[in-house]
């Protein structure tokens, strides 16, 4: 298997005859993913680079049974189409879109969740199962078919791990970006119950990074849950505090969000936490090779 | 000096306002703040001070975007008009170093002066957004004026949370569970303003689409007034968009020059202390290359991401901008390109270091779309580029470049 997207996943693409929508799709096709429909209000009845065009996602899903959904809209409207594509029985909704205001996700979180469907995002670059599918922005070539389950909340982070992982022949099962931004649609936990039960995954990468408490949370479901090899890598250990908000976000998290809180989570976790990024391909590699994961 | 848990939000970019901005937006949401006049030059001092509807004790505020201001000296209470006079003199101009400005200090440009208040008690009040429960979150404390995240950690009971439902917004019985624990319990005319302090307050939060609203202290006087004798207010930057009226009044001034620069240019930029300056693609990205820089030897002059659609100018400005900072003694790029061209990248690079005639060290290292392109085009340039081939690779040359300096 692998998680969220596979073969029978069939995309419409939500701004699709914008800049970024065009080039995206253009790549995603080449990769193999079944692009079956794009929607941009007004422009219904088009074509655009072989793919038909629809004014309303319900429209989009109605003639082409799409299921998963990869948004390009700008910030201002991407709250909006998000519902949209819920709201039409979209069942994986993927945002791309940077920039969209904290309030606006808070209320698309929680649509999404009321509806059953599944968002990852906002500011992701989108989910690949490497040899099915691609719904995002990441380079395709660097992936490869394979075990290791990648979460992220970066993107060209993501990238850099892949391609390590890659050429130490460590192949991906699936590779999710959660999005870079406070309040997103899927956490490190969801994602980890599916690739948890996923037949595929012997083991994942998580990447974190400075801020918020997702990674403590994490580290804390997986003593619990989890018993996959993890190898975990924070970004962030040499950013220095200060520039940072009033008060209230420290009492929130309560202590948690530095990087070395982090590390000190996961480690107690049992989780390995590789502290040098340019060696993390391999530590991967003696990890899932000594606990016989590939 | 408290500091629990200060971390930079490096993502998550939020626009401050200044204590006066915010009391003014205080004032149209009805929740009540001392009154005041600002003052900006010392000309207009006398005038503005003898405009003060009170007489003294007055409070002489600092108006910087730095938080603890009060230890620094940038708060001051004045008994006479001439006092206030010297205390607005001594601040207009001058820099205040708080614990959150750096060494060098911020140069105070405004100056608030304010009622004095005859303060009864002192409480906490904010609201933000609670990132784990994914919704707004209203905390209040009976404690206020005192360091609040050191209260936080020494009493956390003394520390009350509400998390507010949006589509409800705040709801009376939501007082009653703040209001109801404050020992001793206040008056009904004072929980009353209270319950209106945090409503409008939250509705302000929602309006004018902040990260942060805080007032600390909010205090009842001896009149049985409540007032904001404080006020911190920060808006969420992807919401400017729809908050032009906030938009247009924020002060550049504030910025670190450097940062106002690459703002312009959509550039992600945060000045550090350190001599090796960096740029990259995806701040995640940029700050696993800080910390590459930080693990070869060295330490990071900036943080800059360039975001994913850079083009060839806007990657010129950023090395620009990156060299234009005096400390840095070497300069790593680190790509990897996605929707960012390999081959765009090095031309933006190779016509920015022709410009500025660089002497210094510039280690480059490419991956993704284009990369090879990338790596001929800089090694064509005849400029002295060191081109690396992966982030091992990278690192060793930084620790080289540090060893030779």
């Amino acid at each position: 298997m692998s998680i969220l997207a596979d073969e029978d996943t069939r995309v419409v693409v939500q701004g699709m005859t914008g800049r970024e929508g065009m080039f995206h799709t253009a790549r995603m096709i080449e990769y193999g993913t079944v692009v079956r429909a794009g929607v941009t209000p007004g422009k219904g009845g088009r074509n655009a680079g072989g793919v038909p065009v629809f004014n309303t996602v319900a429209e989009a899903v109605e003639s082409e049974q799409v299921n998963t959904s990869c948004i390009f809209v700008p910030p201002p409207f991407a709250a909006d189409a998000v519902m949209e594509a819920a709201a039409a029985g979209i069942r994986l909704i993927i945002c791309i879109t940077e920039g969209i205001p904290v309030l606006d996700a808070l209320k698309v979180v929680e649509v999404v969740k009321e509806r059953g469907s599944i968002l990852i995002g906002p500011n992701c670059p989108g989910v690949i199962s490497p040899g099915k599918t691609k719904v995002g922005i990441m380079p395709g070539p660097i992936h490869r078919p394979g075990n290791i389950g990648v979460i992220s909340r970066s993107g060209t982070l993501t990238y850099e791990v892949v391609d390590q992982l890659s050429r130490e022949g460590l192949g991906q099962s699936s590779c999710i970006g959660i999005g870079g931004d406070p309040i997103v649609g899927s956490s490190f936990i969801d994602l980890l119950e599916m690739f948890r039960v996923d037949d595929q995954t012997h083991g994942v990468v998580l990447v974190g990074e400075i801020g918020g408490n997702a990674e403590e949370q994490a580290a804390a479901y997986i003593i619990k849950n989890f018993d996959k090899p993890v190898v975990s890598f924070i970004a962030g250990r040499s950013a220095p505090p200060g520039k940072r908000m009033g008060h209230a976000g420290a009492i929130i998290s309560g202590g948690q969000g530095g990087a070395e809180e982090k590390i000190r989570s996961m480690k107690d976790a049992g989780i390995t936490v590789c502290l040098d990024l340019p060696t993390l391909g391999s530590t991967v590699k003696s990890i899932m090779t000594g606990s016989g994961g590939n | 000096m408290l500091r629990t848990s200060n971390k930079p939000e490096w993502r998550q970019k939020n626009m401050k306002l200044h204590e006066y901005q915010a009391k003014e937006l205080f004032n149209k949401w009805n929740i009540p703040v001392p009154a005041g006049v600002l003052i900006t030059d010392e000309k207009s001092a006398v005038e503005k001070i003898q405009s003060m509807n009170s007489s003294p004790p007055w409070v002489v505020k600092a108006q910087v975007h730095a938080g603890g201001r009060g230890k620094a000296g940038g708060v001051q209470l004045v008994s006479s008009k001439d006092e206030a006079v010297s205390a607005i003199s001594r601040l207009l101009g001058g820099r205040l170093v708080t614990h959150q400005t750096g060494p060098e200090g911020a140069v105070v440009r405004k100056v608030l002066l304010e009622e004095g208040l005859a303060i009864e008690r002192e409480f906490y009040l904010s609201v933000t957004i609670d990132r784990s429960a994914g919704r707004p979150i209203v905390i209040f404390s009976p404690s206020g004026g005192m360091d609040i995240e050191a209260l936080a950690a020494s009493t956390p009971e003394l520390i009350f949370r509400e998390h507010v439902d949006p589509s409800l917004g705040w709801m009376p019985y939501q007082t009653r569970n703040i209001a109801y624990r404050i020992e001793p319990l206040p008056e009904a005319g004072v929980i009353r303003q209270i319950g209106e302090a945090i409503r409008n307050l939250y509705n302000l939060f929602i309006s004018c689409d902040c990260s942060l609203v805080e007032i600390n202290p909010l205090v009842t006087t001896s009149s049985g007034r409540i007032v904001a004798a404080d006020a911190k207010l920060d808006v969420d930057n992807n919401a400017l968009f729809r908050q032009k009226q906030l938009a247009s009044i924020y002060d550049y001034e504030e910025m670190d020059p450097l940062e106002r620069e690459a703002g312009e240019f959509d550039l992600s930029y945060i000045r550090l202390d350190g001599s090796v300056g960096c740029m990259v693609n995806g701040a995640g990205l940029a700050m696993a290359t800080m910390d590459v820089i930080q693990a070869a030897g060295a330490s990071p002059a900036n943080f800059l991401d360039v975001g994913g659609g850079a083009g060839e100018e806007k990657i010129g400005r950023g090395l620009e901008i990156i060299l234009s900072d005096k400390h840095v003694k070497a300069v790593l790029i680190n790509i990897f390109g996605g929707i960012l061209r390999c081959d765009l990248l090095a031309k933006g690079v190779c016509s920015a270091a022709s410009k500025v005639s660089v002497d210094l060290p510039m280690i480059v290292r490419l991956r993704g779309t284009n990369a090879e392109e990338g790596a001929a085009i800089l090694k064509e340039s005849g400029l002295r580029f060191r081109v690396a081939g992966d982030l091992a690779e990278a690192a060793a040359l930084v620790q080289e470049v540090v060893g030779e300096n």
